[in-house]
């Protein structure tokens, strides 16, 4: 078998106890900021980027996919127990996990969570290495016009399942393609949009555009709320364990909510957040049985089932990016950047070239899972504490991390300024009502896009009907085409603004 | 004239503008042809579309009835100046300004600016507290990033270290 040897090799390689001891950095730094609400996976990852140039790219990249999963597991903590998401995925828990807790149920809603999400990220991680070899043979057969047209593709796709305005996300992608731009062009040497200031001939920092968008633009937003008066449940944690009853009801949802949420994760623009509120959904349709309480109360499948799904959308969401080398969420376009730091091309070839580091990142996130489940239902304890620190405290520390962070990406003061700049931007963003992820999305996808897009044109002497007589790169134009059309549809259009406006 | 959702009606001005500037910009550059795409040819597309995007959300704003108005809301000053300021100050303060003659101060220093900087942007700080908090910090991050990490920083003074 094939996959156990590559498994095996995998194991061999997390199994270090240097990345033992990354994994386990990454994972508690993950719940550390799923529980805290305010501050999510992208601006973490952004502020660490810098800290991993000294160590080996393996150990980097499995402590950064620790916070992203790990914050799916702190997330649920603080919306069971305080009805404030920890983390945007888990926004529909707090329907049915807070009401949980008001019941004196926190510790079966808490160990639904955990264990749901234990079992659904063993499962994500099975799918990716078992789908990861196949989809990489396939991309090897891609042309510029293929690659264009899949990127293409996957912007649309990010946009069309993520809430809000459609067009203004569209623009936004645009906006970000365009800041890709700025810098050096590869194929003339020209600078462009550089405005003659040295440090800019090199393109805008990728941190800084993360750092200031996602950071500092999220920071100035809730400043400007007034502290919500938090009900923390401490006392009603006591016994963790679900009845049988319990056990009996979650699973089916866990089934579902796992299967439903690696589906989600692989499509571009899917990830977490899409994962959890799908599930929710489906949840809701089932029927309910007798004696079971109604959703919206206190249904343990409520809390399950998006738990399980938002675990397994983020650990699927490794495939497009570590085989097509396409990400397809803001997170995943984090990681871009964490291995073009270290110099690693993402594509297909980072499974033939560097094989310790692909199967030793997906070896060690089932081992993140493990550390995970106890981290958060044993340990519990100590992460409820840390719902009582006031944001007044934290704000002031994230900061000064920030600054610190984009200050050592370079070593320079420039990119200090800069991250002040998209600091107003991303608030600026936010009073508009525009979303920042597509805009960085947009922005690593800009220099591949026009690369490809010129390399297709080169060789078709300038005939755009390229796009369209190569089989697949007309398929995958098509889908785009069609999900516009779709989402744009009357019916479709009310149902896309219901399921985000779930209460 | 009747703006129906203010966001909307502003952000579609800001991505005409935007899309403007980078569609002008592009034309000072080589655009070339399809087939020979010059450093121009991308941007120059790119902006036109964002124009054109822009144009269709502006106009969008003036027509579709939205509940409420989708009003833009007050701009929270405070923390927006604060914060940021607190962020150039750090920088300021960390590596120095030469074109201004600042000298560096390094990262202590930096540090117990920016957190009683970024302090002042929620209202009802108190000193002490926040004169605790910095000292948290300074200690931490002298230990996680120069001791640990090895990150190259200035650490204390410039007139200290000479």
């Amino acid at each position: 078998m094939e996959l156990i040897e590559h498994l095996s090799l995998g194991f061999g390689v997390a199994f270090t106890p240097i990345n033992l001891l990354y994994c386990l950095v990454g994972c508690i730094l993950g719940t550390l900021i799923g529980v805290l609400p305010g501050i999510g996976p992208v601006a973490t990852i952004a502020m660490l980027l810098p800290a991993t140039y000294a160590l080996p790219p393996v150990s980097a990249l499995i402590m950064l996919a620790g916070i992203y999963y790990g914050a799916q597991y702190g997330g649920s903590t603080t919306a069971i127990l305080v009805n404030l998401p920890g983390e945007s995925s888990s926004v529909v828990t707090c329907i049915d996990g807070y009401q949980m807790a008001r019941k004196g149920r926190a510790g079966p809603a808490l160990a639904a969570a955990g264990l749901g999400s234990f079992f659904a990220g063993c499962v994500g991680t099975l799918i990716l290495a078992a789908f990861a070899p196949p989809l990489t043979e396939l991309a090897f057969k891609f042309g510029p016009a293929e690659y264009f047209a899949l990127m293409t593709l996957g912007l649309i796709g990010a946009v069309v399942l993520a809430s809000g305005s459609l067009l203004k996300a569209i623009a936004m992608i645009v906006l970000g393609l365009l800041l890709g731009l700025v810098g050096t062009d590869v194929n003339s040497g020209v600078a462009r949009f550089s405005f003659d200031i040295p440090e800019l001939t090199d393109g805008i920092g990728f941190v800084v555009i993360a750092m200031g968008l996602f950071g500092y633009g999220e920071i100035i937003s809730n400043l400007a709320q007034p502290e919500h008066e938090r009900e923390v449940f401490t006392a009603g944690v006591s016994g963790l364990m679900p009845t049988k009853q319990d056990f009996k009801d979650m699973t089916p949802a866990v089934l579902r909510g796992t299967f439903l949420g690696s589906a989600l994760g692989i499509l571009p623009g899917g990830g977490a957040l899409l994962a959890a509120f799908a599930a929710y959904a489906l949840e809701k349709k089932m029927k309910i049985k007798p004696g079971e309480v109604p959703f919206g109360q206190g249904n343990i499948r409520g809390v399950a089932a998006p738990e399980s799904a938002n675990n397994a959308g983020s650990q699927t969401s490794f495939i497009p990016l570590l085989t097509l080398g396409i990400p397809p969420n803001a997170v995943m376009a984090l990681m871009v950047g964490a291995m073009t730091i270290h110099n690693i091309q993402p594509g297909p070839q980072v499974m033939t070239s560097n094989p310790e580091l692909f199967w030793g990142l997906i070896a060690s996130m089932w081992i993140g899972n493990a550390m995970l489940v106890i981290l958060n239902l044993p340990l519990i304890g100590i992460w409820i504490k840390l719902l009582t620190v006031p944001y007044r405290y934290l704000f002031p520390a994230i900061v000064l991390f920030c600054a610190i962070g984009v200050y050592s990406t370079n070593n320079n003061t420039w990119d200090v300024w800069m991250v002040g700049l998209f600091g107003i931007i991303g608030y600026s963003f936010v009073k508009l009502g525009c979303e920042p992820a597509p805009l960085l999305l947009g922005f690593i996808l800009g220099p591949m896009m026009e690369e490809n897009l010129r390399r297709a044109l080169l060789l078709s002497r300038g005939d755009w009907s390229v796009f369209v007589t190569r089989p697949i790169s007309a398929g995958l134009l098509a889908v785009a085409v069609l999900m516009i059309i779709v989402v744009t549809l009357p019916a479709v259009k009310n149902k896309r603004e219901e399921a985000f406006v779930e209460e | 004239m009747h703006i129906k959702s203010q966001k909307d009606f502003f952000s579609g001005l800001m991505f005409m503008g935007i899309g403007l500037a980078f569609a002008w910009g592009a034309t000072t550059y080589n655009v070339g042809t399809g087939a020979r795409m010059g450093p121009g040819y991308f941007p120059l597309y790119l902006g036109v579309l964002m124009t054109l995007l822009g144009a269709v959300i502006t106009f969008k704003s003036l027509v579709v009835e939205t509940v409420g108005g989708d009003k833009i809301g007050k701009w929270a000053w405070k923390p927006l100046f604060f914060v940021i300021m607190a962020n150039l100050v750090f920088g300021a303060l960390l590596a120095g300004l030469p074109y201004f003659d600042i000298p560096a101060m390094g990262l202590i220093v930096a540090i117990y600016a920016l957190v009683f900087i970024a302090s002042i942007a929620e209202d009802g700080w108190k000193f002490k507290a926040t004169f605790i908090l910095a000292t948290i910090l300074a200690i931490g991050s002298y230990l996680a990033f120069v001791m640990a990490l090895k990150l190259q920083f200035p650490v204390w003074p410039a007139f200290i270290t000479g």
